[in-house]
């Protein structure tokens, strides 16, 4: 089964990457795809860069998994999908998926993300070391909603 | 000036152990150059023509004389012993070794300095007026907000892979002298109709390939409102800024293409949601933020006998009565004066200091100025706060270190990047342009009665040299190999900020001081009795200059 990071911890799940040809279990769907859904209780979606989230927030308490793909990790609007998402109540698991490397799993995590599937498996142990990167930051963001200035002692 | 407390260390600390560890696994082949490059990038490593560049913070230009002392033994350490002072108000050195980054980071955050988000396609260091503080024109003193900006935007999680560079600057004054017109953001202290103040918001200005005045998307907001309406329009621009080209990426493009008011509409429905949040300002923030900037302890100076024995100083010495005239401001706060310290002698690289000048200059501001320093855009620096009484012995040391060249805001002090001798992106060098420039016009007295004049030399379009806001711009260019000098006319970084005209074909290297002559000559046959060249040139415009230029080049 495929490897990701979840919650902090290796797991593995047996869901599937998006099959732009057919909507099958198990995989997740395109947006174009999971639009077309009539039933859209537990379902599970992937975002490109450039699909927005505004079309998935009526529907944010019946999506299962969103993944955001990065087809660059150095394309950074799947970060602001994430937080909106989590800002406008997403609570489901939010993956990071494509290109993202794991020296950007902290900033991933501060976005809302909750597991984390690069394509390639082999960075995983490294990603979970850089889990552990920062211990304090400056900004609010979705695993710490006070900002510092809001904290400091 | 700013002093971190446990957290500030803990974050600082612990982006170096973070860079530490990704430059380890670059030089053993774990990270792929790919990978490393935007992550070298937000430390401020570039890689450069003859050695990597490294790029140091100097949040808003304020530097205490502790740090300055250990970036003179940084450089001694490791680098060549000098420094070079950017157009960003940051230090850079240019010969580090890669693998030994790291260790200057430690070294850095020994005395609460860094290289984060100093180049990348991230916020970038925010820049204000180097007379913060001291300016008689002063509305309010913009640092706190820039040390609120710093803290905002340093390792911001959703903001660092933007499409391409951001850059924020603040303006307490009416006179911008921080250039808030040509930044991504520019944000200027104004008050209301009821006196409170709050922040003018202009947005898309810009340099580079494409230079554009910002515009204006928000006439005054309450200052509680600065973070989370900067983080509305930074998600607008992150998520609709174009990827696909990267001389397109810039914000200006988006708003241009958007249009002002749609791009308006664009932020207040991103603010919305964020607006009063948690990161809406408190008083208690603000004014934390503000008992770092509070007065030093100036001593009472009776304006009147200060001025008047500084006057028979004058008196005694030309010299010295010149370089007061041309290097010192006025200052609040009675029998104080600001000094700039001009980083632009001939024959040396404008804005490179020495590790002996550094030194010289902390114990000078240690002695003179509350140990404290400052960096200019233009690339000199400040002693913000000097007696009137110490300006003599002051000058006096300043000559034997060769810093009291008294040239501020004249020909000769001319704004240039490092160019092609450094930089790997340079299409043509520019400090042997701006060393010639300089070489041609060493009558003192013929660029005295010039008046007032910029000349800012960049040697490609990425502008790093801001030639678009020179009242005479010179850019670098590369036309089959070759290197060829563009020259702009009428750009302005003021309150009236303007961007300069092209003024025809393109001169080559060696004929650039004859190019400046006579650009010059033309200036002085239209000029009315002491009008400043900006204002001829806005009078009389382009074709005069272009005709004598290009008649003698024939």
């Amino acid at each position: 089964m495929p490897k990701l990071i979840k919650d902090g911890a290796l797991a593995e799940d047996a869901l599937r990457p998006v099959n732009a040809d057919s909507i099958e279990p198990d995989h997740l769907l395109t947006l174009e795809q999971w639009l077309s859904l009539t039933d859209k209780s537990r379902s599970c979606v992937q975002l490109e860069p450039g699909d927005g989230v505004a079309s998935l927030l009526d529907a944010l308490a019946e999506i299962e998994v969103i993944a955001i793909n990065f087809p660059a990790f150095t394309d950074g609007r799947g970060f602001s999908y994430a937080r909106e998402l989590r800002e406008r109540g997403y609570t489901g698991e939010l993956r990071a998926v494509g290109q993202c490397i794991p020296d950007q799993m902290s900033y991933l995590t501060r976005c809302g993300f909750n597991a984390f599937q690069p394509d390639s498996e082999a960075g995983l142990a490294q990603a979970l070391e850089n889990l552990k990167d920062f211990s304090e930051h400056y900004q609010a963001a979705i695993d710490e909603p006070q900002p510092l200035f809001r904290r400091r002692s | 000036m700013y002093v971190y407390d446990q957290y500030d260390q803990t974050i600082v600390d612990e982006r170096v152990s973070q860079f530490r560890d990704q430059t380890r696994r670059f030089l053993n082949g774990e990270l792929t150059e790919a990978e490393f490059l935007p992550l070298r990038l937000q430390n401020g490593l570039y890689v450069q023509r003859l050695a990597p560049m490294l790029r140091i913070a100097v949040p808003y230009g304020l530097l205490s004389s502790a740090q300055i002392r250990k970036i003179a033994e940084i450089t001694r350490t490791y680098d060549k012993g000098y420094a070079h002072v950017s157009t960003r108000q940051n230090l850079q050195l240019n010969w580090p070794l890669l693998e030994e980054v790291p260790d200057i980071l430690q070294e850095l955050a020994s005395v609460q300095m860094h290289a984060i988000q100093t180049s990348g396609n991230c916020i970038r260091n925010t820049t204000t007026d180097q007379f913060a503080g001291v300016a008689v024109d002063e509305l309010e003193d913009p640092r706190p907000y820039c040390e609120l900006i710093r803290q905002w935007s340093t390792l911001h999680p959703e903001f660092a892979f933007l499409p391409r560079k951001f850059k924020i600057a603040v303006c307490g004054t009416q006179q911008d002298r921080a250039a808030i017109h040509s930044h991504d953001i520019g944000l200027e202290l104004v008050a209301d109709k009821n006196d409170v103040m709050g922040f003018k918001v202009l947005v898309g200005g810009g340099l580079g390939r494409t230079p554009v005045i910002g515009s204006v998307i928000c006439d005054w907001l309450p200052k509680k409102h600065l973070l989370t309406y900067l983080e509305a329009i930074l998600r607008v621009y992150n998520q609709h800024g174009r990827r696909d080209n990267k001389y397109k990426a810039r914000i200006k493009i988006l708003v241009k293409a958007m249009g002002v008011e749609a791009f308006a509409e664009a932020v207040d429905r991103e603010w919305a949601s964020l607006k009063d949040g948690p990161s809406t300002l408190t008083d208690n923030a603000i004014a934390h933020a503000a008992s770092f900037f509070t007065e030093p302890d100036y001593a009472e100076f009776d304006d009147q006998s200060s001025q008047e024995s500084l006057q028979s100083q004058c008196d005694a010495d030309p010299i010295f009565a010149n370089w007061v005239n041309r290097n010192t401001v006025a200052h609040r706060v009675a029998g104080y004066r600001a000094v700039t310290l001009s980083l632009k002698a001939t024959g040396l690289a404008p804005g490179d200091i020495t590790d002996e000048q550094l030194e010289l200059l902390a114990d000078l501001a240690d002695k003179y100025s509350f140990g404290e320093l400052r960096t200019t855009h233009q690339q000199n620096i400040v002693l913000a706060d000097v007696p009137k009484a110490a300006l003599y012995d002051l000058w006096q040391a300043l000559q034997s270190a060769d810093l009291a060249t008294a040239n501020i805001g004249y020909l000769t002090d001319i704004i240039c990047c490092p160019g092609g001798d450094y930089c790997s992106l340079a299409n043509a060098k520019s400090l042997p342009v701006a060393e010639a420039i300089q070489a041609r016009f060493d009558d003192m007295d013929y660029v005295y009665d010039l008046g007032l004049l910029e000349l800012n030399i960049s040697g490609c379009m990425n502008a790093c040299g801001h030639h678009h806001i020179g009242h005479i711009g010179v850019l670098g260019v590369d036309k089959k190999g070759q290197e060829f000098y563009q020259v702009s006319l009428g750009g302005s970084q003021s309150k009236e900020a303007s961007i300069g005209k092209i003024l025809g074909p393109s001169f080559k290297q060696e004929d650039m001081p004859d190019v400046i002559e006579n650009l010059l000559t033309t200036f002085i046959d239209l000029r009315e009795e002491d009008e400043p060249f900006l204002d001829t040139y806005r009078r009389v415009g382009i074709a005069p200059f272009k005709e004598r230029v290009y008649a003698k080049a024939d």
